[in-house]
């Protein structure tokens, strides 16, 4: 009973907010100056005359009054229909269909490298606080939170190209199913970049989250039974202070999964904040809205997932 | 997705069966084997925004159509008129009439052989307003095609108009098949040209092979050309550095700069489109043209391009069509002068200076705000002071075709014939004259004769004419025009940098 109320208040806030989203994004996109029009022509539209301005009108389906534009793509959108690129005549669920894998799989990959740089990272850091070894830790983390990804990003990728006369970034998308081998290259130097970036907050809240957890009367407990101090740093120490860790990398994946457009426009990676980007450039309302609107489903979507995920780790939560 | 590449490699190899079928048959010497050119990878910024020829204004989109569709006439590479799908043709007279011969034996893409109907169709459906074609205004002195055999299309003319041919070049008015359908088209491009559509992978690449069929004995040379999708132009460079690319044109100076060298030639190649500070002479002070001289008078042009574009160009009047080339030393003050400029402004009752504003596009090329920047400091000199708008370009071109604005820093495209490059703005009854704010009878009467001269020396001295009328009535202040350049790894042969932004000379390309 009370689950099934929990998960109906779960679905009336994921509702609402998609909802708000919905309106945000469609009135946002009105009122910025500009259509597709002059997106694709700019000052040549001068150069045309009324009726073939409207018949262009017409043709990307702006002649319409906003109300019947809005509950047309959103009734759209409801039966399964994201609308279709006049670009490239493709639907945004075809587009989607193919930039998201990509987006997932560079976040997955970005999100692991974080993980796996900051939280050592962060343990190195508390296991002696205000030590140097703690300032170094902390120098890390700040460069990392510093450098901006486009900057890391270009210069990666032009060292790599100039020294080593490599870049695989340069031959072309590759999918997984095609050439597994040269997808992974292709997704390394971006996902270092965005990894790093990660590492950055994460190792900021492991620090934080152990040095808290160390204090606690459990761990002097252990200590004083002669637990070993390996021991205790992973299994007491480290294993309870996951939640605020989960909390953080669930929001930074969240983020990622909204697509890294700096990064992806650098390395030629097309995921969907390229999709985004594209759409924004064209001024395409379609592909822009739907592209924002399952942007913010899958936000809502991994929210969920790190929510469920506290119940795994910490029984406490379960109860509560 | 899947099937669409599967169809795409299904295409390709029956292409490659077709290349290996005519290299066993054809063993005439002069016939070359047309894969023997390999295969080149272009680097582009962006996918093209859209395949359907006669809505295309994205550089991008223009540069892969432009290979794809052929005209009657073409441009060489000293933008000189050349024979096309047009064999020959013959102009009446009074000016009236165009004739021209097609060429025979050429066939589209899908193998249907392209005749006189094909090219009325085209140039009706262009003509018309519904099809929203953006070449329109440049043709529209056309007032009815006739086909009266397969190889004969005859325009008749509403008006003499010398800048005609100029106008018939360019995919925006390339010949497709007369029951080809924009939506056809946009998914399957069906031309005459060197290359034929292959396959695309929506922003991420977009393939062309060689049509065996190609009208030009030998050409293309190339097998295949992919346009691979890398947004960053540094990243282009990276990727000509690591040989996955091998040909690329670079718009930002720094980038192109600094690639040079280390396997990578650069080639410099002055554009036709000119920045300039464009005035709107409906708005005060702006109307005195004392006011305007003196803005000019205060500008050193060699110093905007210096501090905005590395120097990287040239400075230019109105017209920047080589056969045209406007005089620059032969405006008002073609030295900066801001004594002068302050005596102007005091003529025109302005001792204490005016107040202006500037607009200019953010993120749309590399320059803007750095000439901005310039002519602020430059003006500021002479008392005149340029209050600056920074705009996106969405809100810019907006502002632009209301001509919303006191001056605005523009890159406008240039053309190579001066009619249909200024055409649409200084005649009173040009598309553009509400932007251009400016006309008089005189400038009526200069491009009315222009587009009636059919002789080639006495349009040179009316293009002169009204480029000194511009400059000296301070219309626009004209200043630069910067390069483009291509990027080419050494085993890349045969290409020809062109002053627009068409390719054309892959078709005589080949790549070790």
């Amino acid at each position: 009973m009370i689950r099934g109320k929990r998960v109906a208040r779960t679905l009336a806030e994921a509702t609402v907010t998609l909802v708000g989203v919905a309106v945000l994004v469609f009135v946002m996109m009105r009122v910025v100056p500009g259509d597709q029009i002059t997106a694709s022509l700019g000052i040549e539209a001068g150069n045309m005359t009324e009726a073939q301005i409207d018949a262009l009108r017409a043709y990307y389906g702006i002649d319409q009054p906003l109300h019947e534009q809005f509950f047309g793509w959103i009734s759209e959108v409801a039966s399964g229909n994201l609308g279709v690129s006049q670009r490239t005549g493709q639907s945004v669920l075809e587009m989607t269909a193919n930039s998201l894998p990509v987006t997932i799989e560079l976040a997955l990959f970005a999100t692991l490298l974080g993980v796996l740089i900051g939280v050592p990272l962060g343990m190195i850091s508390a296991s002696r606080p205000n030590s140097r070894r703690d300032a170094g830790a902390q120098f890390v983390g700040l460069a990392a939170l510093s450098v901006p990804s486009f900057l890391l990003g270009a210069l990666l990728l032009t060292i790599v190209a100039r020294v080593l006369r490599y870049n695989p970034n340069a031959m072309g998308y590759a999918r997984p199913f095609e050439d597994l081998s040269l997808n992974l290259q292709q997704m390394l130097m971006p996902a270092i970049v965005l990894g790093f970036a990660l590492a950055a907050p994460i190792m900021r809240t492991t620090r934080s989250a152990i040095l808290e957890v160390r204090s606690q009367d459990f761990v002097r407990t252990a200590i004083g039974k002669g637990v070993s101090p390996m021991r205790i740093q992973i299994r007491h120490v480290l294993h309870n202070s996951l939640v605020p860790i989960v909390t953080m990398t669930g929001i930074q994946l969240g983020y990622l999964l909204g697509g890294a457009v700096v990064v992806e426009q650098i390395f030629s990676v097309p995921g969907i904040g390229r999709q985004f980007l594209i759409g924004m450039q064209q001024k395409e309302y379609a592909v822009v809205q739907s592209t924002v609107l399952i942007i913010a489903l899958l936000f809502l979507l991994v929210n969920l997932a790190t929510d469920l995920l506290y119940r795994v780790i910490d029984p406490r939560v379960r109860s509560g | 997705m899947r099937s669409t590449r599967l169809a795409g490699i299904g295409a390709r190899l029956i292409t490659a069966a077709m290349t290996a079928a005519l290299a066993l048959s054809v063993a005439a010497p002069g016939v070359s084997a047309q894969e023997d050119g390999g295969d080149l990878v272009v680097g582009v910024t962006s996918d093209a925004d859209t395949l359907f020829p006669w809505k295309a204004t994205q550089f991008q989109a223009f540069t892969m159509l432009g290979l794809i569709y052929d005209n009657l006439v073409e441009l060489d590479q000293n933008l000189d008129i050349v024979p096309g799908l047009a064999e020959s043709w013959q102009i009446s007279d009074d000016g009236m009439t165009v004739t021209f011969t097609l060429r025979e034996g050429v066939t589209f893409h899908d193998g249907t052989p392209m005749t006189s109907a094909d090219v009325k169709a085209s140039l009706d459906a262009i003509l018309l307003e519904e099809t929203g074609a953006v070449a329109r205004a440049a043709i529209s002195s056309i007032s009815s095609v006739d086909a009266p055999d397969g190889s004969t299309v005859v325009l008749n003319l509403s008006t003499p108009d010398a800048g005609l041919l100029a106008g018939l070049v360019g995919p925006n008015v390339g010949i497709v098949p007369a029951d080809a359908t924009e939506e056809a088209l946009s998914n399957a491009p069906n031309g005459t040209g060197p290359f034929a559509f292959g396959e695309r992978a929506p922003n991420e690449s977009l393939t062309l092979v060689a049509n065996e069929d190609y009208w030009r004995e030998g050409e293309p040379t190339l097998g295949s050309v992919e346009f691979r999708v890398i947004p960053d132009e540094a990243s282009i460079v990276d990727g000509l550095r690591s040989g996955a690319v091998q040909l690329a044109e670079l718009t930002d100076p720094i980038v192109a700069l600094t690639a040079e060298g280390d396997g990578i030639t650069i080639e410099k190649t002055p554009q036709l489109a000119y920045h300039v500070l464009m005035i709107n002479h409906t708005r005060e002070p702006l109307d005195d043209v004392n006011v305007r001289l003196a803005m000019q008078c205060a500008i050193d042009r060699q110093e905007v391009l210096d501090t905005a574009a590395l120097g990287e160009g040239a400075v230019i009047g109105p017209i920047t069509s080589p056969a045209y080339l406007s005089d620059p030393s032969a405006r008002p003050c073609p030295e900066r002068d801001v004594d002068r400029a302050k005596e102007l402004l005091a003529e025109a009752g302005y001792e204490d200076g005016i107040t202006i504003g500037g607009m200019y596009a953010t993120g749309e090329y590399a320059t803007a705000p750095n000439e901005a920047q310039s002519l602020q400091s430059q003006l500021a000199d002479a008392g005149i002071t340029l209050e600056l708008e920074p705009l996106e370009i969405g809100a810019y071109v907006d502002r632009w075709l209301a001509a919303d604005f006191d001056t605005t820093v523009a890159l406008n495209g240039g053309r190579p014939d001066p009619d249909t490059m200024y055409g649409r703005y200084f005649p009173s009854t040009g598309n553009l004259n509400q932007v251009a704010t400016y006309s008089s009878e005189t400038m009526d009467d200069l491009f009315a004769r222009g587009k009636a001269s059919g002789d080639p020396d006495e349009r040179k001295q009316i293009y002169a004419d009204i480029s000194r009328e511009l400059e000296d009535n301070a219309v626009w202040i004209w200043m630069f025009s910067g390069n483009k350049y291509s990027a080419l790894t050494d085993d890349v042969q045969g290409f020809v940098p062109m002053p627009s932004t068409s390719l054309q000379y892959l078709r005589t390309t080949t790549v070790e």
